[in-house]
Parts: structure tokens; C-alpha cells; sequence
């Protein structure tokens, strides 16, 4: 507990601003997830206990994309495409055999895939953690703002995080697309009924919702250390960001995203044996006065 | 009150049979076998009396059996406690922390209680991790766990160890066994087939879900305390979240709706864990299709599917003897 330290840091702006960018690449990497798995279970109403695989699968196929062809852009898409297609295939090969039964059997698939992905990491990549180091497209000169210095990757991480968000609001919210997954997400039965073929828009929202998975993965890559198992703490946090955000909600989970990690950032310097704690306490909070969370709507 | 006497012989009688196994002077490994079995198989039986009684699907419930775990060895290695103190005390701090997980995450629906629960696992695992002064980080409680003598009994001792283990094992299954067959366990079944009915019949069925995970968290707490006593030290990853899912695994591959079912399915898990490690160091990988192919193939636990089987033909047998009494009461008519 070091409450002097949080205060000395909030007295200095450079401070401030170096902590306000790692908070927001926290932020942006779960708002990635986050959104992936609210977009899921808003959509197919399962969760996808498997979406931090989905994530480690995303940054382990940068790094060898990136290891082929040199070019960090081409791996970052080719490991969104990547696990985007996987996505659809655990979709349709596993998922949708169990989108009726309880949740103990979509549990159940999950922690086998769980099991199966970590196990075929070691496999393919060995148990030895990987980096990527950082691409040479980033290797520039950091860009000083208000006496703070920020990593330009740093900065193209947010933007680009921000930008994919941006875009999937407005797939969802402005195309026909859009307009199909949400009435499917309101009555299933009823928008197939119209003639649509649902089985694929719910197989295109899994995609979707894997491929963003696959392209935080892939933008953390050059910052985090690849290790198997590095999708689990991830996905709880993800999960903690869609409960305060509200099941179902972007915008929730871009807000709920930001708050989680500047509570991580600042967190670290002021109490950093307790952030974990700070996290749980928030998301309790808004359990027990919005149990819909901030943005959601009520459940049906 | 007849099935009652008969449930309290077959647990003496269970307990005897496990008493007889030093008596026959069975190979230490059988025993240790035994020991690990009735440890994570208290663990699974109290998990279901969540998922298969109550319908609460809860992927967290390694925190309570680590919290046993912890508290006990913690409570021992302060040197204050005996040991049945020690076990009074483990069991009313999981319960503490049952109390204050179920009191937040009870009112919840299914998938919501599902991912919450993981998530408070995580927490108190992180935790256990960080507290590095107090738990001893990720090394575990180290230094073996002090087994002072208490009322004559040495648990020092591997057989006087094993024999307390046994009754300790026992008096949980036949408290879990008096839960599910008191009108209390018929709630809880209710609960689980129809919620809103239930509170329609003027059940508070928070409070009873509550009931629940408190007593069932207590039963998983005992898991813990025996698996210390056995292991003689505490590690984190008996809180970790694979735990919980092995858990699962157990009642799924031992059926929910047979009583004693995940205590088979305790022995399934852990005979296909060795067979696999004595193959290949890839367990994980194999006991993940085992589980695809279960939950997608037979879309239940084989001794589920089994308990079926033999239930139908048990009803198609009656139905025979029933058609051929009524042929004879039509011919004795005409």
C-alpha cells in the first residue's frame, strides 16, 4: 500500500501520461475480448469460456506469420483471418452441437478446448515462453507529450484497437448485416422463420467475435511474452469488464475496458497487492446496485 | 426413516471395507491411491450437490477445497491449534468465504453464476500467489504441516493417518447423503426443476441456494483439510481453475443423477490420468477429447447413460409383468 506514491504520480503530468498509456493498451487489448465474448453471448446467449485461447492462438500465429514473412501488418491480419476461420470452425464443429443443452455441457466443451489448445501450444511452440520483440516498423524515436514519453506501437495499439471497436459498432449498428444478427439476437426462431439462414449469421458472429480475439492477441504479441496458458487471466478479466459493462454491450465494454485498465495502471503504483481486490470490488459494486451492469439491458 | 438405517449400514459398511485395505496389508500405492480418491472425490460429491441437485453450475469450487487446504495448514503450521481444532476452524473459514462468494453470486442466473464463480477462484488464487509472506507464493506451504498427537491418536502415523481420513470421509458422504434425501435436498431438486415454482410455494430460494453453497463449499473445505494432511503442505494449484474443472469432469464421467456417481467418476479421472501419463506427457490434450467425445457423442456421463438403460428395461420389465397380469385377469373375465 503506497497511496503516497499514486498521489506524487497523479502531482506530474509525465507520470500521469506514461500511466494513462499503459492503462489504455490494457484497456484497448480487453475491450478486444471483451467485446468478442459480450458480441458472442449477446448474439448465441453462450459463453465462450474458450475465448482466451482464442487470444493465445491469436498471438502465437503473429509470431510465426511474423517469423515467415517479416511484416508485422500482413501477420496482425493474417492472425485475426486465422483465428476468425478457426472460430467459425469451433463454432460449427463443436459450439452449436450444444447450443441448447445447460450450461454444464458448453462448460465442458470449453474446458476441453481449454485443455486441447494449451496442450497443442506446447506441441507446436514448445513450453519455453516466446517473444516477439518489437517490429522494425516500430522501432522509431518515442514521442515525447507533456513531458510523458509514449512507445509509438503504444499508440498504434489504441488507435487501432479503437478503430476495429468503431468499425464493428457500425457493422452492427448501420449494415443490414447488423440489423440481421441483432433481430437474431432478439428472437432466433423468428428471423429464420423470415428465411434467413441463421446458422450462418450465428457461425459469422462466432467468427467475428474469435477474429477480434485473434487481433488483440496478435497486438499483443509484441509486448507481452507468448506463453501457453496466457489466455486465462486474460479471459477472467474480460469477463469482469463485460459484467460491469453489461452483457451484450460494445459500448459497455469499451467504458468497463478503460476503467479496468486504468484501475490496473494507476493500481500498480498505488496498490499493487490489491488491484486484483479493487477489480472484484468494482465489479461487485455494480452487481449488487445494476446487476445488468453499466450499459446493459435488463435480462430477459 | 427404513432408508435412513439402511444408508447409515452402507456407509458402515463402506467404511469397513476401506478400514480392511491396511488390514489385507495392501501395496502403498493402492493406499495413496485411496487417500487422493477420497480427498478430490469429497470435492466432486460436494460440487454436486450444486450442479446435479440444485442446478447451480459452479466452475469455481477449487477455491473452497484449496481454502480448507490453506486454512487448515496455515492453522497447524501457527503451532497454536490442535489438530481438531485446526479442522473446526479451516471448515468455518470456507464457510465464511462461502457465505460471502454465495451471497453475491446465488441471486444470479446460470451463466452469469457460472463465470462469476471462476472469477472469485481467480481472485483467491491470485491472491494465495501474491500473499508470498503469508501462503508462500507459488512454492506452497512448505515445510510439512506439524501432526502433534491429539486424544491418542497420531496422524504422524500412516495407517492411524489413512484410518482418519477414511472416518472423516465417510461421516461427509453420509451428511451429503442425509442432505439429499431430507425434504431440504427435495428443495433443492425443486429449485433446480422449476425456480419460479418454487418461489411461487413460498421457498426463499436465495436463502436456500445459499444454504447450499455454504454446505456444500464446507464438504469441498474437508477435501482440502484431508488432502493436506495427506500431501503434508498446501500449493496453490489446488485453487487453480483446472481443479474446477477436473471437478466437473469427475461428475460428468461418474453421471450427476447416481448419488455416488462422482465419487466413480473420482476413480475414472484419476485411473485415466496415470494410464495417459504413464503413455505420453500430453494429458491434457487427452483427457480433452475424452471430454469432446463424451459430452458430443453421448451428450451424458456413460454411468448416467448406463443408470438410463438399466432403469428403462427395469420399467419395460415391470410393463411386461403388468400386460401379462392384465392378459390373465381378461382371460379369467371371459
Amino acid at each position: 500500500m503506497d497511496l503516497d506514491a499514486l498521489l506524487r504520480c497523479v502531482g506530474t503530468t509525465s507520470c500521469v501520461v506514461t500511466q494513462l498509456t499503459s492503462g489504455m493498451i490494457i484497456g484497448m487489448l480487453l475491450f478486444l475480448i471483451a467485446s468478442g465474448v459480450t458480441l458472442i453471448f449477446g448474439v448465441l446467449n453462450v459463453i465462450n469460456f474458450a475465448h482466451g485461447s482464442l487470444y493465445m492462438i491469436g498471438a502465437y500465429a503473429a509470431w510465426t506469420f511474423y517469423q515467415l514473412t517479416g511484416s508485422y501488418f500482413v501477420s496482425a491480419l493474417g492472425a485475426a483471418v486465422a483465428v476468425g476461420v478457426l472460430g467459425v470452425l469451433f463454432e460449427r464443429a463443436l459450439m452449436s452441437k450444444v447450443y441448447g443443452s445447460n450450461v454444464l455441457m458448453q462448460l465442458l466443451v470449453c474446458y476441453a478446448v481449454v485443455l486441447i489448445s494449451d496442450d497443442l501450444i506446447k506441441i507446436i511452440w514448445g513450453p519455453v515462453p516466446l517473444s516477439m520483440g518489437m517490429p522494425p516498423e516500430f522501432r522509431l524515436p518515442p514521442i515525447r507529450f507533456m513531458g510523458g514519453v509514449i512507445p509509438p506501437f503504444y499508440l498504434f495499439m489504441i488507435l487501432a484497437a479503437m478503430a476495429i471497436g468503431l468499425l464493428l459498432w457500425l457493422v452492427i449498428v448501420r449494415t443490414r448485416f447488423g440489423s440481421i444478427v441483432r433481430a437474431a439476437a432478439i428472437n432466433g426462431p423468428m428471423v429464420s422463420a423470415l428465411g434467413i439462414r441463421v446458422n450462418l449469421y450465428y457461425a459469422a458472429v462466432f467468427g467475428i467475435g474469435s477474429a477480434l480475439a485473434g487481433a488483440a492477441g496478435a497486438l499483443a504479441a509484441p509486448v507481452r511474452s507468448l506463453t501457453p496458458g496466457m489466455g486465462f487471466s486474460i479471459l477472467i478479466e474480460s469477463f469482469i469488464v463485460t459484467v460491469i459493462g453489461g452483457m451484450g454491450s460494445i459500448v459497455g465494454a469499451f467504458v468497463a475496458s478503460i476503467i479496468i485498465g486504468l484501475t490496473r495502471s494507476f493500481g500498480s503504483i498505488g496498490f499493487p497487492l490489491f488491484v486484483d481486490g479493487v477489480m472484484f470490488l468494482i465489479m461487485a459494486l455494480v452487481l449488487i446496485f445494476k446487476p445488468s451492469g453499466l450499459f446493459g439491458r435488463a435480462h430477459r | 426413516m427404513t432408508s435412513r438405517w439402511r444408508d447409515l449400514g452402507l456407509a458402515g459398511l463402506g467404511l469397513v471395507l476401506l478400514l480392511l485395505v491396511p488390514v489385507f496389508g495392501a501395496p502403498p500405492a493402492i493406499r495413496d491411491f485411496i487417500m487422493f480418491g477420497m480427498a478430490y472425490g469429497l470435492l466432486a460429491m460436494s460440487l454436486n450437490l450444486l450442479i446435479g441437485y440444485t442446478g447451480l453450475v459452479s466452475f469455481g469450487h477449487a477455491m473452497f477445497f484449496a481454502a480448507g487446504a490453506y486454512a487448515f495448514g496455515l492453522a497447524m503450521q501457527s503451532g497454536k491449534f490442535s489438530i481438531p481444532a485446526a479442522f473446526v476452524l479451516a471448515i468455518g473459514f470456507t464457510a465464511l468465504m462461502a457465505l460471502i462468494v454465495g451471497a453475491i453470486c446465488v441471486r444470479l442466473n446460470e451463466i452469469y453464476f457460472a463465470f462469476l464463480t471462476l472469477a472469485f477462484q481467480m481472485l483467491f488464487y491470485n491472491i494465495i500467489l501474491g500473499w508470498v509472506s503469508f501462503t508462500g507464493g507459488d512454492q506452497g506451504l512448505m515445510g510439512g504441516i506439524p501432526r502433534p498427537k491429539f486424544l491418542g491418536i497420531d496422524l504422524a502415523d500412516r495407517t492411524q493417518l489413512y484410518v482418519f481420513c477414511s472416518v472423516a470421509f465417510v461421516v461427509c458422504i453420509a451428511i451429503l447423503r442425509q442432505v439429499v434425501t431430507s425434504p431440504f435436498g427435495y428443495t433443492l431438486r425443486m429449485i433446480r426443476d422449476n425456480q419460479e415454482r418454487a418461489a411461487f410455494l413460498g421457498i426463499n430460494v436465495t436463502m436456500v441456494k445459499l444454504a447450499c453453497f455454504v454446505i456444500s463449499a464446507c464438504i469441498a473445505g474437508v477435501g482440502g483439510i484431508l488432502l493436506t494432511l495427506f500431501v503434508s503442505g498446501a500449493y496453490p494449484n489446488f485453487g487453480f481453475w483446472t481443479t474446477s474443472g477436473e471437478a466437473i469432469f469427475m461428475i460428468l464421467l461418474g453421471g450427476s443423477n447416481v448419488f455416488l456417481g462422482p465419487l466413480a467418476g473420482t476413480v475414472i479421472l484419476r485411473l485415466l490420468n496415470d494410464i495417459t501419463v504413464s503413455y505420453t506427457s500430453h494429458t491434457e490434450l487427452v483427457l480433452g477429447i475424452v471430454i469432446l467425445v463424451l459430452v458430443l457423442g453421448l451428450r451424458k456421463g456413460p454411468l448416467d447413460l448406463l443408470a438410463e438403460r438399466w432403469e428403462n428395461r427395469r420399467q419395460a420389465a415391470a410393463q411386461a409383468i403388468r400386460d401379462a397380469a392384465d392378459k390373465d385377469a381378461a382371460k379369467g373375465g371371459s
